[in-house]
């Protein structure tokens, strides 16, 4: 159409075409790096900056590495890693002081875990209820039995506590302890009778109420029950695990804990009931208000001493039971932060299908607000993750703590021993962060294709 | 669907109704009986309630005087009766509120699956049916986000029918659209009313109203101020307010 045309009448449709290509593979790259001086300087500048840091990285760790030798010795001189000390601390740096000759059980629980959880990572991988509920609500409980033998030593419950009750003294049926499970028995029913009484009460639905709270007992005491069963497994105290199993243990449960935790204490700061609203808040700004170093020493030297006579926790249990709950207050705010971005117009059209409060929360709300956070959750994972080490200050002895406990050791004492095992802790860490990053990557990707965004 | 199963019965009643927003007195002393079968055209100045009225029949707004019976079931703070009139009552939104995380069916199949406890197949082919009704069977396995607001539009409206619903509150539901897709969302309304479903259109397409509507509400300052059958209504407004409203839509 040119300027002095009034009027105009295209007399030809014009055809679809492909979008014009630019030759060679390289063209990208050569766009990418070379385009312009700013990015040529740039360029130089990266592959310089690259190349100062790669380099020594590179000849530490592999040219000028030593790679074989029985003692410290062979690593006297080098200009490289002693990846001997390494090698023959292994054992000690995955398992602590966890015994030889048990050593299959956390393998074993090393492989079961990395079974279920590959395909329930894998999106295509089909059962993944199944598989959820395996790793969830199974695995755990395995895992308890294997790593520290099971067969709990349960004398009594609530009523053996308050009363006499010692009908059976210390009789047992496949490491049940008669006392412990008649107590039990009779303490869920005192318990749900107590509960339906209240609830009729207070006008609530009292049968259901207090079979909800027998429902509640008999879920505990499966798990409990397992945990509690006779085996065979000759039992190892937590006070010998160590090394990258105790990592993987508090950060696992820190992390599988967290997140249904954070996403209640979310959901309870933003409920309508202010009492739900306000024990939310406290708890969050409790937790978020003290380092965890302070949890850690509390959980340890200062719990026990509030706890009554008689009743003791387990160290390593104190801790993760910590670690937990200090996470959980964390990612807490994550997740409100992803509620708040979730508009009214989505509860809105939710409740006018009819959808009730959690289904409104589990099918709606949550996929979307989670798939926005998905970033500052793994932030925390990895955050949790790295900071597990810090259990060592209350004498856990995780991966940093055996690698400190090694470099003790005489025999392996050299000039590179130490930057080894840093090193080699270094590259462990590295890839379980880097692993869960990338993966949380491919999850955005994914979340952004099924958003059209 | 029969035309009107009973064409006494009641669908919605409302009496004496007043919502304040806070200092605000947003509805004032509204009355309106809709029986079962009727469709009614609301219409009014922006600001008026006309939205707030409609919200408050399924209860996303929370009236404090006066009576609202939706199919018999009176609204109040009970949550039990609230879930039940939402069972009964579908709803289509300005802004289409559809779930952009979920496919076209799964936002179809979602509350028929949880709400109705249909089963999986049957409630997937009842979402067909009506995504086939509302003239995009084709799009089932899209996300709302790759889709024209007038594809959006008659998804919400295909999903609020698969809850199988009594009655259906309308919110504006074209005027977010383009001139072009209006058309197709304004079909698929006319086949539903011709279809005997009982329906509350908040709407300013004047066409539709004089075509389907058995009523037209003429709302102002959270009031009514005139209703009568569009005929009437459109060539013989009697109110003073309702003239000068109508002059200046329809010019
Ligand atoms: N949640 C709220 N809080 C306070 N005021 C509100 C709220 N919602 C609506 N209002 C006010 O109530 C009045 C009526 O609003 P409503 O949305 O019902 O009007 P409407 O007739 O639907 O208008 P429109 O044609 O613009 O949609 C308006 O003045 C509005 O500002
Ligand atoms: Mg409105």
């Amino acid at each position: 159409m040119t300027g002095s045309d009034r009027a105009y009448i295209r007399t030809r449709l014009a055809a679809n075409e492909p979008p014009p290509t630019r030759a060679g593979p390289f063209h990208a790259i050569v766009q990418g790096l070379f385009s312009g001086p700013l990015n040529i300087a740039f360029t130089l500048f990266s592959i310089v900056a690259i190349a100062f840091a790669a380099l020594p990285v590179v000849r530490f760790l592999i040219v000028d590495a030593v790679w074989q030798g029985m003692d410290a010795s062979a690593c006297q001189g080098a200009g490289g890693a002693c990846w001997p000390f390494v090698q023959a601390k292994f054992g000690q740096f995955i398992y602590g002081t966890y015994p030889e000759a048990l050593r299959w059980r956390p393998d074993l629980v090393f492989v079961l875990g990395a079974l279920l959880l590959a395909p329930l990572l894998a999106p295509a991988a089909p059962l993944k209820r199944i598989n959820a509920l395996l790793f969830f609500g199974i695995y755990p409980i395995v895992a308890f039995v294997l790593l520290t033998g099971g067969n709990l030593d349960l004398r009594h419950f609530l009523i053996g506590r308050l009363t006499a009750w010692n009908i059976f003294g210390s009789a047992t049926t496949a490491g049940l302890s008669w006392n412990f499970w008649s107590d039990y028995v009779a303490t869920a029913f005192l318990v749900a009778v107590l509960v339906e009484v209240g609830a009729a009460l207070l006008g609530a639905r009292a049968r259901k109420a207090s079979f909800t709270a027998l429902f509640v007992f008999a879920a505990v005491g499966a798990v409990v029950l397992a945990a509690d069963l006779d085996f065979g497994l000759e039992p190892v105290e937590t006070r010998s695990w160590g090394g990258l199993m105790v990592t993987l243990v508090v950060a696992i449960t820190g992390i599988v804990a967290s997140l249904p935790l954070g996403i209640l204490l979310a959901l309870g700061r933003r409920s309508e009931m202010p009492l739900v609203r306000l024990a939310s808040v406290i708890f969050i700004e409790f937790w978020r208000g003290v380092p965890l170093i302070t949890v850690l020493f509390f959980a340890t030297y200062m719990l026990p001493l509030f706890l009554p006579s008689g009743v003791s926790v387990d160290g390593l249990l104190r801790v993760l039971i910590g670690v937990a709950l200090f996470s959980a207050a964390y990612m807490a705010e994550v997740v409100r932060g992803g509620l708040q971005a979730i508009p009214k117009s989505q509860y809105e059209a939710a409740e006018a299908l009819g959808l009730g409060y959690w289904q409104t929360m589990s099918f709606v709300v949550l996929p979307q607000a989670l798939t926005i956070v998905i970033p500052g959750i793994v932030g925390n994972f990895i955050g949790l993750f790295k900071d597990t080490t810090l259990v060592l200050i209350v004498a856990i002895f995780d991966l940093l703590g055996q690698l400190r406990a090694a470099f003790a050791d005489p025999a392996w004492a050299s000039p590179v021993t130490l930057y080894t095992g840093f090193a080699f802790a270094g590259i462990i860490y590295f890839v379980f962060c880097y692993g869960m990053s990338r993966y949380a990557l491919s999850l955005e990707r994914r979340a952004a294709v099924a958003g059209g965004r | 669907m029969p035309a009107t199963g009973n064409a006494n019965a009641v669908a919605i009643e409302l009496t004496g109704v007043h919502k304040w927003f806070g200092q605000f007195h947003v509805l004032k002393d509204i009355d309106l009986k809709v029986m079962r079968g009727e469709r009614i055209v609301i219409c009014g100045p922006s600001g008026s309630g006309k939205s707030t009225l409609i919200r408050c029949i399924n209860r996303l707004e929370r009236h404090q005087r006066g009576r609202i019976l939706v199919d018999g079931i009176e609204l109040t703070d009970d949550l039990k009766r609230i879930e039940e009139v939402r069972r009964e009552v579908g709803m289509v939104f300005q802004q289409f509120n559809l779930f952009p995380h979920l496919t076209v069916l799964e936002n179809c199949t979602l509350a028929p699956i949880w709400v109705r406890k249909m089963p999986k197949k049957i409630a997937e082919e009842t979402a067909l049916h009506y995504l086939a009704r509302v003239k995009i069977p084709e799009q089932a396995g899209k996300y709302p986000g790759q889709l024209s607001g007038g594809q959006q539009q008659r998804v919400a409206i295909a999903r609020a029918l698969c809850m199988n619903p009594k009655l259906m509150l309308f919110d504006e539901p074209t005027s977010a659209l383009d001139p072009e897709m209006i058309k197709e969302v304004l079909d698929a309304m006319v086949a539903l009313a011709n279809d005997g479903m009982t329906m509350l259109v908040v709407s300013h397409e004047m066409g539709f109203a004089r075509e389907v509507a058995n009523r037209v509400v003429f709302m102002d300052a959270g009031q009514i101020i005139e209703a009568n059958e569009p005929k009437e209504f459109f060539d013989h407004p009697r109110h003073e307010r309702t003239k000068l409203f109508l002059s200046q839509i329809l010019h």
